[in-house]
């Protein structure tokens, strides 16, 4: 296995060794059930067992709750983990021993500031510094550059995900699976593949094709939005669908024999009710559009660099953790956006009578 | 239709016509209703995604640089027929270009593009084209294959012109050659390269074997806690679901900071075994910039791809299968193995499916933290998109993952359906 | 409805981009170069001179290397570097592609002592299309405060028995190649005839492999200092002007070894079609000058190109260190040196490259 052998992967078993030798001998083995015991008492409140289960079972149980209990701080540890650590008074990704003890003087906003400050020509000026950070602070240049795109290659995908969902989802459709299958394809075809043809014809091929751009789209906005809109389809699509095939098409039918024409039933009987899904299509787009990096490497030019660009060069060269402060305001804003998809599902989901409320 | 004409008992329309037909023409003018609707966004994909890759296809089989800086050798020297050496006619139109090449200095049809097309070739070679293109001019009488000889000797090698016969062609399937880790011998025969040259099928099985590692890790994860949350109240297990979906939402390169965070030798937990005296402050464990770094980030980051169909397939069991396999005497082994676990079957072929597809295309992750040996085939591509500038190969290499992935995805579409993809 | 506002919100977004593009038209430059300590030394006696002189606006960029960028930029027609600082050989295959603006060298400013620029620059740092402004080297360098009795010769950074810990080096073939063959005991002067035959190159690898298992790979010039720093490397190849400022700027306590360097130039090249190619020969005629490429020198340990320069060559700009004996060209740092041959580079670079993945992969 001369492959297998070229993997060394020996520290990834290492670690999962580790983990379970720690625990079996460390903390003996009454220290091991207590730990078990710890997390996954929590879940084991919500799953009560049935009365007639056996001892070994509820031990079962046990084990079992406390494995997904750890699957869960694996999911979700490593993301909380970057909000201390963004607070830190020095340069490194890692607690010194003044954050562990809790020492204020450990902690501090200098990477916030960082923010705000890093690429200004005169980051002390009194006068005149807005506009000097609103030109020329580096990630301040990133945020803008990302929003502009996430929200205008938003607008685009939802604009037509919408139209192309109403299409798709009708039952008299013709070739749907085949033009579903061409519509998700750039969520699945890789990125770099993707990243590479949109260099080639928007930079090389398309040279002299569109008044105004005598250059191709290379390094040019609209270049970016095309790309971000085409990344952000699927997404649109997918939800969009989604909700629709709970859609009962006697509404429209309704709404038909009732006079309205195709625009009034759209808007008065078919949006009310899609709304929700067409919202959470728009926000995985826009993250799609806020996340994506590869074709950002690609064709942007330096003064388009989007924030998870900014990052991917700060991970490759100087690692500050100014990335952590960036990284926390994008979890703040993860959170966010979850939250809101979350609700907008429940209330479709009410509208639709799928959830008990 | 002639007979339904004739026949008195054909239902018609309003109008006359035969019903059937009407009704046929409705529904073509409502497919055609349903399919405008899609047009606007099949047209945007097609320009917007489907030509470009399809540009990508066409760059890896279309080099024109031998024809574009040597226009008039490039159609004289296919006339030769390989034996011996080009006639000295031909020779002559090949010095002409040169110099021509070399006063006129236009971007894309310079002698140093010649040169840097013939290297991938034979490598080495590239001085040769520029060092004789400086004194193509002076050149004035023949025989001209002796001029060149007198420049370099390298010229009496036969293979030079054998190849220049070779790249003056626009369509070549050398950069697929090159992808597979093969090149043209002296006869023209493929040839597998050096062993010590190869590189490209290598990195491809080990970018396949990786991605089937993840896709494995990624189902033994998810199984339990998919499990969990479809078997939990719908109230309790949102509530769970907040902690796949957060990730799930939260920007890729947020998570690979973390890892990195979390992984690096002075990283969290390192410093947490070394606290704990696991491990010696000197033996602090190499968990990033490996293999095992992109292993452990990339499984986090695909984990949601595999929690949530296998969720929604869970949540459609009903648990009274089980109880009754239970009742009837299985053992609670029993009763999953043949009772449950078949009817997970759906959902694990799609969360195997969606993970390996994502996996085997991955690049900025195993960018980051992969270094040297967790590297993957899409890092080949962009290096020599953006650093070599070698674009054929790129594409090359481009298409062959593509059609691993397409392939992939036409299983996936068979087995499972794209209509059937949802998220949270 | 939400549609129209998000239209709209996007609209106002474009105006904002475009308003700021906007500003900055005339008058303006874009200079790209290596970042760090050598971008800084540039922006000291390069750029701030000469904003003072001319008032052009001045935008530094810092790449990695490589002619990438100046091909994409000149084959899209869509040019936005003006004036790039770049390794010998990129500059000649570039300028082989038709990649750069050819330079007339007798445009070029006379030395500060009236020696016409074509004597003044030292030979063979003018070419084609590029104008060397400094002389750089690839050393290898040690925390003198961890290893007592350092290493003193290019075999010791090979000596993992006697020098235990990481060895940093920049990922890629060219230098390393050379390094290992000097560590090998090839004399410096034979690097590159052994490197020409299979068997030399079988060799340097060869050598390579006795450490592949303890190198840190870097990239970007500014993280050897920091390798060091941090502890993760015992000794690192780095290029001599980073570790000097670390020493002189940040008091590390890093040593030098100068056995088997392998020095190069930097020259400033102009991609073809560069928007503010005027002002980029201005820019390129006034850091080249004796005076700038002297001043340079105080904040960086890189030899300047011309002649004429060397006596102007004092301390660094703030401490007392004489520069002189910091150059890669001093005369006891070149006892045992190779320059780097751009030909060798420019022929065999691809193939080279393409087997130093596959070691690194496999």
């Amino acid at each position: 296995m001369p492959i297998s052998q070229r993997i060394k992967t020996p520290g990834f078993y290492a670690l999962l060794a580790a983990t379970v030798l720690f625990l079996m001998f460390t903390r003996s083995i009454g220290g091991t059930f207590g730990f078990f015991l710890l997390f996954g008492i929590p879940l084991f409140c919500m799953t009560p067992l049935p009365p007639y289960a056996s001892q070994g079972e509820k031990i079962w149980q046990y084990a079992y709750l406390a494995t997904c209990t750890i699957i869960f701080l694996f999911l979700i540890l490593p993301i909380l983990i970057i909000i201390p650590l963004s607070f830190n008074a020095e340069p490194y990704f890692s607690f010194t021993e003044g954050m562990m003890r809790l020492d204020p003087e450990a902690y501090s906003f200098r990477w916030y500031a960082d923010i705000f400050r890093f690429g200004m020509t005169a980051p002390d000026a009194v006068e005149g510094w807005w506009t000097d950070m609103w030109n020329n602070a580096t990630w301040i240049r990133a945020f803008r550059n990302s929003f502009f795109l996430a929200i205008a290659s938003t607008a685009l995908a939802t604009f037509l995900g919408t139209l192309a969902a109403l299409g798709l989802s009708r039952p008299e459709m013709p070739y749907r699976s085949a033009i579903t299958s061409l519509l998700i394809s750039p969520m699945i075809v890789p990125l770099v593949i993707t990243a590479t043809g949109m260099f080639f014809f928007y930079g090389g091929t398309m040279q002299g094709v569109i008044p105004g751009y005598p250059d191709g789209l290379a390094k040019t906005y609209l270049g970016l939005v095309l790309a971000h809109t085409t990344l952000g389809v699927p997404f649109v699509i997918i939800t969009v669908t989604a909700t629709l095939s709970g859609f009962d098409r006697s509404l429209i039918r309704a709404s038909q024999s009732m006079g309205a024409n195709g625009f009034t039933t759209f808007f008065k009987v078919i949006m009310p009710l899609i709304l929700p899904g067409m919202i959470s299509g728009a926000l995985f787009a826009f993250i799609t559009s806020l996340d994506e990096v590869v074709a950002v490497i690609f064709m942007a030019d330096v003064d388009q660099r989007t924030i998870p660009r900014q990052m991917f060069s700060g991970l490759r060269e100087q690692i500050s953790p100014t990335i952590l402060a960036v990284a926390t305001i994008l979890v703040l804003m993860s959170i966010m956006l979850l939250t809101t998809v979350e609700l907008l599902r429940r209330r479709s989901e009410k509208l639709r009578g799928l959830s008990p409320g | 239709m002639t007979d339904a004409a004739q026949s008195s008992d054909v239902l018609v329309a309003y109008d006359g016509t035969p019903l059937k037909q009407q009704l046929a023409k409705t529904t073509r003018r409502m497919k055609f209703r349903a399919l405008l609707l899609t047009m606007p966004l099949v047209l945007f994909i097609i320009v917007s995604f489907v030509l470009p890759i399809g540009d990508m296809l066409f760059r890896s089989l279309h080099n024109p640089t031998g024809s574009n800086v040597a226009p008039n050798f490039a159609e004289a020297i296919q006339k030769w027929d390989g034996e011996d050496y080009p006639s000295d006619d031909i020779i002559k139109i090949f010095v002409e270009d040169l110099a021509t090449a070399r006063k006129n200095r236009e971007v894309g049809k310079t002698v140093g593009n010649l040169a840097t097309r013939v290297n991938y070739e034979i490598p080495g070679s590239r001085s040769l084209f520029t060092k004789t293109a400086r004194r193509a001019g002076k050149i004035t009488e023949g025989p001209y294959l002796d001029a060149l000889i007198k420049i370099d000797k390298k010229w009496e090698n036969k293979n030079v012109w054998v190849t220049l016969k070779r790249v003056t062609r626009d369509y070549t399937l050398s950069f697929y050659l090159a992808a597979t880790d093969r090149k043209y011998d002296e006869n023209e025969s493929i040839v597998r390269a050096d062993e010590l040259y190869r590189i490209y099928l290598p990195i491809l099985w080990k970018t396949i074997w990786l991605s089937a590692l993840i896709t494995f890790l990624c189902f033994i994860i998810a199984y339990p806690v998919a499990y969990l949350l479809s078997t939990l109240p719908l109230r309790t297990s949102n509530l769970l679901m907040i902690l796949v979906l957060l990730p799930f939402w939260t920007s890729l390169l947020v998570r690979t900071s973390a890892w990195i965070a979390m992984l690096q030798k002075e990283g969290i937990l390192n410093n947490v075994f070394v606290y704990l005296g696991f491990i010696g402050d000197e033996h602090r464990i190499q968990m990033i910039y490996n293999a095992t770094g992109t292993v452990i980030s990339m499984v986090h980051i695909l984990l949601p791809f595999m929690i949530l169909p296998l969720y929604s397939v869970m949540k459609t069991i009903p648990p009274s299968y089980m109880r009754a396999a239970k009742s009837m005497g299985a053992s609670n082994f029993l009763a999953f193995r043949r009772v449950y676990f078949p009817q997970t079957i759906p959902g694990i072929a799609a969360g195997v499916l969606l993970v390996f597809i994502l996996a085997i295309g991955y690049y900025i992750t195993p960018a980051l933290v992969g270094g040297n040996d967790g590297l993957l085939i899409s890092n080949l591509i962009a290096n020599h998109i953006q650093r070599t500038l070698n674009w054929s190969l790129g594409a090359a290499l481009g298409t062959i993952l593509l059609v691993v992935v397409l392939v992939l995805y036409w299983i996936y579409n068979k087995l499972v359906g794209v209509d059937n993809l949802k998220f949270g | 409805m939400k549609l129209t506002k998000l239209l709209a919100g996007s609209a106002i977004g474009l105006a904002m981009v475009m308003s700021t593009s906007a500003a900055n038209a005339a008058g303006e430059l874009t200079v790209v170069s290596w970042g760090g300590a050598y971008t800084k030394s540039q922006v000291e006696a390069y750029h701030k001179p000469f904003i003072e002189k001319t008032g052009v606006k001045i935008n530094s960029e810092d790449y990695n290397g490589g002619i990438a960028e100046i091909k994409a930029q000149v084959e899209a027609g869509n040019v936005t570097w003006d004036i790039v600082d770049v390794e010998l050989s990129d500059a000649i295959r570039a300028c082989d592609e038709g990649l750069l603006e050819t330079i007339d060298h007798s445009a070029l400013p006379a030395g500060a002592d009236g020696t016409p620029a074509t004597e003044d620059f030292i030979e063979g740092t003018l070419y084609d299309c590029a104008v060397a402004n400094i002389v750089w080297s690839t050393i290898f360098a040690y925390d003198s405060s961890k290893i007592a009795d350092g290493p003193k010769t290019m075999a010791d950074f090979f000596d993992t028995a006697k020098f235990p810990g990481k060895r940093g080096l920049r990922k890629g073939a060219k230098v390393n190649l050379e390094f290992a063959l000097m560590a090998d005991g090839v004399a410096a002067k034979d690097v590159y005839s052994v490197l020409e035959t299979p068997e030399g190159v079988d060799r340097a690898f060869a050598k390579l492999d006795t450490i592949k298992d303890d190198v840190v790979w870097w990239e970007a010039g500014a993280q050897p200092p920091q390798l060091l720093a941090d502890g993760e490397v015992a000794m690192t190849t780095a290029y001599n002007g980073r570790i000097f400022n670390a020493v002189a700027g940040e008091g590390k306590p890093f040593e030098i070894v100068w056995d088997g360097q392998v020095w190069d130039l930097d020259l400033w090249v102009i991609p073809k079609g560069a928007k503010n190619k005027e002002t980029a020969m201005d820019f390129l005629k006034f850091s080249t000058a004796t005076e700038q490429l002297a001043a340079q020198a105080s904040w960086i340990s890189y030899g300047p190109a011309r002649k004429s320069s060397a006596p102007l060559v004092g301390k660094y700009h703030n401490q007392d260190i004489d520069m002189g004996p910091q150059m890669p060209t001093a005369p006891n740092n070149l006892t045992n040196a190779v320059q780097n041959n751009f030909e060798f580079w420019a022929d065999n670079a691809d193939q080279l490259t393409e087997r130093f993945n596959a070691w690194l992969a496999n």
